[in-house]
């Protein structure tokens, strides 16, 4: 199990970064983290015939907020995600995601841009992502553009990222007062990819009643869904124990799970249903409290 | 012609440079290029552990990484933890409370636990299981293990820094 | 005097393994190797129509490729313990029969210039049907794997003892099921490794890997390459990664290697990778097996009746059909019950072949028998504990001959079983239990008693021929369980012992320390051992390895046995010497002196000193120099009888395992709440290491109870071929365990202690299994298979509720 021969660009700058692209076409990949690259390239299951290393661009290492937003620069690592203290202040969810990623020895290298590009169904951050519509930049040579998830995510293993383009940064909003969250996953095996991971989040008006609600599954689909029912059926309610069930009722029905030697699609869709239930409770309570 | 490229980096303190194909993973590079035998490969795609090095004092998974990666790095490898020929804490430990059997995993095993022990120096039995978690031992049970590192928290804490 | 034997002494290995100067296979470099990669089947059933190297051989940095047609040339297909015209060579000839099979060899200058050649090998394969359930590989019209055996199914015996049709014929109560054990493997961290080198002056080809043997695989491995036996040298480094019984078997890649190296005149290394591992290597057999047991009202057990089918893969590969007969001796387990009807079936599928994995044979038939006791309690409503209880072998009829052969040598199961439930507290589980289910809760208690063989006589594989066969002229007949041992003094004195018991991880070299300093009252610290093998220059013999728990039994004794003849001669001196009778003398802190007469001593250092340099001054006719090997057995490991008995292992341990779980209803999640383990293997040398074992034999019998898995969808395509399908525990999964123990010495070895390396793996996946069982009781539902993952159990639960909710439909 060795890689492949590949040529080999060291970037230290985004537009070094971006210049390499041009100049090897549609053959040059970024190398980040390389915690999914790198395995895939072992088996010869990838083989790009060009690395564009892009761990020296430190401008794209960065956590800062700005305007309601937590602007993450795509090649923070996802280790320095989670133990920022901005991001447990600001994004809370997504520090706790995080820590379900792998094991340590994985995010002292992985990158929070190259998670979400590699497009894994079950990816954490990805969940997130679809749940809070974080805002992307993509940075082309000379110019740049923004996407949310819907467009970001195209497909399994799939992104709006061009093969000239790099992700730069991520953003998300920023949690909203009076908010509560949640975050569940089932896996087998401590730091596994998740069979499927639920996150939700939830606001409450003044008078106690749920104002806002997003709802989201990974694990269930070719990529993490938001379930547009269930955050309907939470809008308005009390949060009652009957609400939280009839909203995760709703999660069967709007996933598409697929079946292997970790779960059959009737259980994935069950759990998905079971998760966003739990996490709902998790968050509701989270709002209770506050 | 093969693409080469030069590496020069620190290990356990000394310097090299090498010349290497840009594909040479570190695990390879430091068993084959440099004969630091104990860094061991495992799976070669990021679940076992075995190769866990510290690169600029953090682990990392060796086989996950290109050496040309390392370049200017600080790398330490399980060569590197005992200094002046007097064992680190965890690896004393690690004898005492029979935490190693085949000792296959154990330079990874040792390197993921120090991580653990430096960013929590208090760590409950949860928090180490989830710390190593990411280190597979098929000899121990992993029960030795936890033991020999709430054994060398305890040493290190009582230790001056 | 200080004594070692029973004390927690640290382990000399250490030392070397943690900073990073442990010697391993792969940390040989010799000069000019090259390396070699497989290129390996896709497909699960093909012929090979031609093989294509010539782009191949054209790529950077090859030297050679090996291929099917070669390895036809060069050697010969390996012996098979049931002889027969199966032909297994080390790769693939003129037809694939599993997924990873190799096809052929790239040896190159480099494992990544190797592995870039692979893709520019053309293979023209011809798919054939495949066939992978063991069920349907013995149906008629099944695909044949094998055209010269003309049938999968490689080995067949129906086997009875005792009495069973009568049994069956006076019981109250039958109660049986089917039962599915998976195939799995303990995964050793370090993969096969190989290094061959060909030396054609003397025609000698020397492999250096990390083998568990050498065994009967280097006769094995003899004929394959058509050499002379002494001029194939196996070597083994001191240090092996984990083995586990997986580096047991023939291992083909030992030939190919040697071959690849024979072809290219180059030293070649072979690294297999994980995913070739797990692809390709080995595994435990899965098994499917009908089982039946026949029983008085009072829970009395008269007899087992069943239908046992091993699923040994494409080949049928040394040491197979070991899985089958292994436990021949223990195969009515820990119970009184003295009758049997055993019809045996070894099936070849397409599959990769199989071999030993830790707890070989037992884990597979204690999962079937366990959960059939289970069931048979279920039935008469008693509990576990006590059905147990009214069939375990009671003490006073230990040593116990059992009705297939085995001699149960010592034992006390019942204080075994006894310490479990009082350490669990057994009565007030159950209390929690009916509390529990009172709320809806899926709570259960398991147990599982198993007695847990250790030491191989190696006769028990010719169970797998039929009395008439075993009897006749041209039968060779085999049995034994030797083990040597060699100490020796050098001319200063200095204490070396050399084992030949290849440790991956026991912790020979530190126990060996214990017994020899023991034996000759010095410290532990001045006795050096040498472990690893070289066939060269060792004493073997082709019981000579680790495997079935031996070191503990068989090993030791020898050591001890070694020692106290070495010992004997120091004595003879010392009388000569000292002017005093050997009987007169005494071993006190590392001398010889005469009782009761303290001051004329000679130290033992000294004496050996005399024995090579003053050797005029020797007792007359005694030989110069300190040396003494011993090779020890067992006389209890013969052959089988004529009614197919034979003492299959030379000691038996026993274990008592309780485990209870609470599972989550709505995910399947299985939480173990407690875990209480209690062994009698005799005399404890070093706790600390039996502890060890302990805890890692459960978490291998965890893998197989919960995790683990080498998976074929139906057309024979292998699904877990990386780390991350193939789960293995990771320290967030292995539990802490309620360890006790019961030590009852066993008559048979020197110092009274058995094996217990494969211990829990025999014993866990049973008693989880029971575990979650009792769990799902209120839901009326079967535990029948292996793995239980979370989805497999919520499957369970859903069945289970919609089969209530149909039978409440009917009732309406």
């Amino acid at each position: 199990m060795k890689p492949p021969v590949f040529k080999y660009r060291r970037a230290g700058t985004v537009e070094e970064a971006l210049s390499a692209l041009a100049e090897y076409g549609g053959e040059a990949k970024i190398l980040a983290g390389g915690q999914s690259l790198v395995p895939m390239m072992n088996f010869r299951l990838v083989r790009p015939a060009v690395l564009v290393d892009i761990n020296p661009v430190q401008e794209l290492d960065y956590i800062r907020v700005e305007d309601g937003w937590l602007r993450v620069g795509a090649r923070t690592r996802q280790r320095s995600l989670e133990k920022s203290a901005e991001v447990r202040q600001s994004c809370p969810l997504l520090a706790e995601a995080v820590k379900w990623i792998g094991h340590p020895q994985i995010r002292n290298r992985g990158t929070v841009g190259g998670s979400l590009v590699h497009g894994d169904p079950s990816a954490e951050l990805i969940l997130v992502a679809m749940l809070l519509d974080a805002q992307f930049i993509i940075q082309g040579k000379g110019k740049s553009r923004t996407a949310g998830p819907g467009d970001f995510f195209k497909d399994f293993l799939t992104t709006a990222v061009n093969e000239d383009e790099i992700l730069a940064e991520v953003s998300y909003p920023m949690a909203p007062p009076r908010s509560g969250y949640g975050f569940r996953e089932l896996c087998i095996r401590h730091g596994d990819f998740a069979i499927v991971a639920a996150a939700v989040q939830l606001t409450v008006d003044e008078r106690g009643r749920c104002s806002e609600a997003w709802v989201a599954v990974a694990g269930a689909g070719p990529k993490p869904l938001r379930i547009r029912g269930a955050e309907e059926a939470l809008v308005g309610s009390d949060g009652s124990s009957r609400v939280l069930d009839a909203a995760a009722a709703r999660v069967p029905e709007e996933v598409d799970p697929i079946s292997d030697l970790k779960g059959s699609e009737a259980y994935r869709r069950e759990m998905a249903r079971v998760f966003v239930r739990r996490a709902l409770e998790d968050a509701w309570s989270m709002v209770k409290e506050r | 012609m093969r693409d080469v490229v030069t590496v020069r980096l620190r290990v356990n303190g000394v310097q090299y440079e090498r010349v290497v194909e840009p594909r040479l993973l570190l695990s390879d590079f430091l068993r084959e290029s440099l004969g630091l035998t104990g860094t061991h490969v495992g799976c070669e795609h990021g679940i076992c552990g075995c190769c866990t090095v510290m690169v600029d004092g953090l682990t990392v998974r060796s086989c996950l990484m290109f050496a040309v990666q390392s370049d200017g790095a600080e790398v330490k490898t399980i060569e590197g933890l005992a200094e002046e020929g007097k064992l680190h804490p965890l690896q004393d430990a690690f004898g005492e409370h029979h935490a190693l059997q085949c000792g296959f995993c154990t330079p990874g095993m040792l390197f993921t636990a120090l991580e653990v022990l430096r960013e929590n120096p208090r760590p409950t039995d949860r928090e180490i299981r989830e710390g190593i978690a990411g280190t597979i031992c098929r000899c121990t049970g992993y029960h030795h293990i936890v033991e020999a590192i709430k054994a060398a928290a305890q040493r290190m804490a009582q230790e001056p820094k | 005097m200080e004594r070692w034997v029973g004390k927690s002494v640290r382990r000399v290995e250490d030392k070397r393994l943690l900073t990073g100067k442990g010697q391993f296979v792969d940390d040989i470099k010799l000069s000019g190797m090259h390396h070699a990669a497989v290129l390996r089947s896709p497909y699960p059933h093909a012929i090979i129509k031609s093989v294509d190297t010539s782009e191949a051989l054209k790529m950077p940095g090859v030297r050679a490729v090996l291929t099917g047609e070669d390895v036809a040339r060069m050697s010969s297909p390996f012996l098979q313990a049931v002889e027969g015209p199966l032909e297994y060579y080390c790769i693939a000839v003129d037809r694939v029969r599993y997924v990873g099979e190799g096809v052929a060899v790239v040896v190159a200058e480099d494992r990544y210039l190797a592995e870039d050649a692979l893709p520019a090998i053309r293979v023209d394969y011809e798919a054939l049907p495949a066939v992978v359930d063991v069920e349907e590989a013995m149906q008629e019209g099944a695909p044949i794997l094998h055209p010269k055996v003309g049938t999968n199914i490689i080995n067949h015996r129906d086997l009875r003892y005792g009495d069973p049709d009568a049994a069956f014929a006076q019981a109250d109560v039958i109660v049986g099921a089917k039962f599915f054990f998976p195939k799995y493997s303990s995964t050793p961290m370090e993969n096969f490794a190989v290094i061959a080198e060909y030396e054609p002056i003397e025609d000698i080809i020397t492999i250096r890997s990390n083998f568990q043997g050498p065994f009967t695989m280097h006769p094995v491995s003899v004929a394959a390459l058509r050499i002379a036996e002494n001029r194939l040298r196996f070597i083994v480094p001191p240090d092996i990664g984990g083995a586990f019984g997986i580096k047991s078997s023939m291992f083909p890649q030992m030939v190919m290697t040697a071959l690849a190296a024979k072809k290219t005149g180059v030293p070649v290394k072979y690294l297999e990778d994980r995913a070739e591992h797990l692809m390709s290597s080995s595994s435990g057999t899965d098994r499917v097996t009908y089982i039946e047991v026949a029983a008085k009202k009072d829970g009395t057990i008269l007899g087992i009746r069943k239908k046992v089918m091993d699923n040994v893969g494409a080949y049928l590969r040394s040491p197979e059909p070991a899985c089958m007969y292994r436990s021949t001796g223990n195969q009515l387990g820990a119970y009184t019950t003295k009758n049997l009807a055993w019809d045996a079936y070894v099936v070849m599928t397409n599959k990769c072949p199989t071999g030993p994995n830790r707890g070989y044979g037992c884990q597979q038939l204690y999962f079937e028998m366990e959960r059939v006791v289970d069931l048979l309690a279920d039935r008469l409503k008693m509990d576990p504990a006590e059905i147990r209880r009214k069939n375990l072998i009671p003490k006073d009829q230990i040593p116990y001959t059992t009705p297939t052969g085995g001699i149960y040598d010592a034992g006390d199961y019942l204080a075994c079983l006894d310490m479990a439930l009082e350490k669990a507290d057994y009565q007030k589980l159950r209390q929690e239990q009916e509390k529990a289910r009172k709320e809806g809760r899926l709570f259960g208690i398991g147990l599982a008693t198993v007695v847990d063989p250790s030491v191989t006589n190696i006769a028990y594989i010719t169970v797998a021929y039929t009395p008439e066969m075993r009897a006749s002229e041209a039968f060779n007949p085999k049995s034994g369980s030797g083990e040597t041992a060699v100490v020796k003094m050098d001319p200063l004195g200095q204490v070396s012992v050399i084992i030949n018991t290849v440790p991956e991880g026991q912790g020979h070299e530190t126990v060996v320390k214990q017994i020899v300093a023991d034996e000759l009252s010095i410290s532990p610290d001045d006795v050096r051992v040498v472990s690893g093998m070289d066939t060269f220059t060792r004493f073997w013999s082709v019981t000579t390895g680790t495997y079935s728990s031996r070191f503990a039994s068989v090993g030791a004794s020898a050591v001890a046995m070694a020692t106290r003849t070495m010992k004997e001669k120091l004595f003879k001196i010392a009388a000569h010497r000292l002017e005093a009778r050997v009987d007169d003398l005494e071993l006190v802190n590392g001398a010889v002196q005469v009782k009761g007469a303290p001051e004329r001593k000679l130290s033992i250092r000294r004496i050996a000193g005399l024995a090579h340099w003053n050797q005029g001054a020797l007792p007359p006719g005694m030989e110069p120099g300190i040396h003494a090997s011993y090779t020890y057995n067992f006389p209890c490991s013969t052959s089988p009888d004529a009614d197919d008995r034979v003492d299959s292992s030379a000691t038996y341990s026993f274990i008592a395992d309780l485990a209870c779980v609470e599972i989550d209803p709505e995910t399947g999640q299985v939480e173990i709440k407690k875990y209480v383990t209690v062994h009698d293997c005799g005399k404890v040398i070093n706790p600390k290491i039996v502890e060890g074992q302990i805890y890692g034999s459960f978490v291998h019998g965890l893998g197989g109870a919960f995790y683990e898995e080498m998976a074929y969808d139906e057309s024979g395509q292998y699904l877990t071929g990386s780390f991350v399908n193939y789960m293995c525990p990771t320290a967030v999964e292995s539990p802490e365990l309620d360890i006790g123990h019961v030590e009852t010495p066993s008559p048979l070895t020197v110092l009274g202690s058995k094996g217990c390396g494969e211990s829990c793996t025999m014993s866990v996946p049973a008693c989880l299994a029971n575990a979650v069982a009792d769990a799902l009781k209120p839901l009326e539902v079967t535990v029948d298979r292996l793995p239980l993952r979370p989805g497999d159990i919520w499957q369970l639960i859903q069945s289970a509720r919609q089969n209530q909710a149909s039978k409440g439909e009917s009732r309406k």
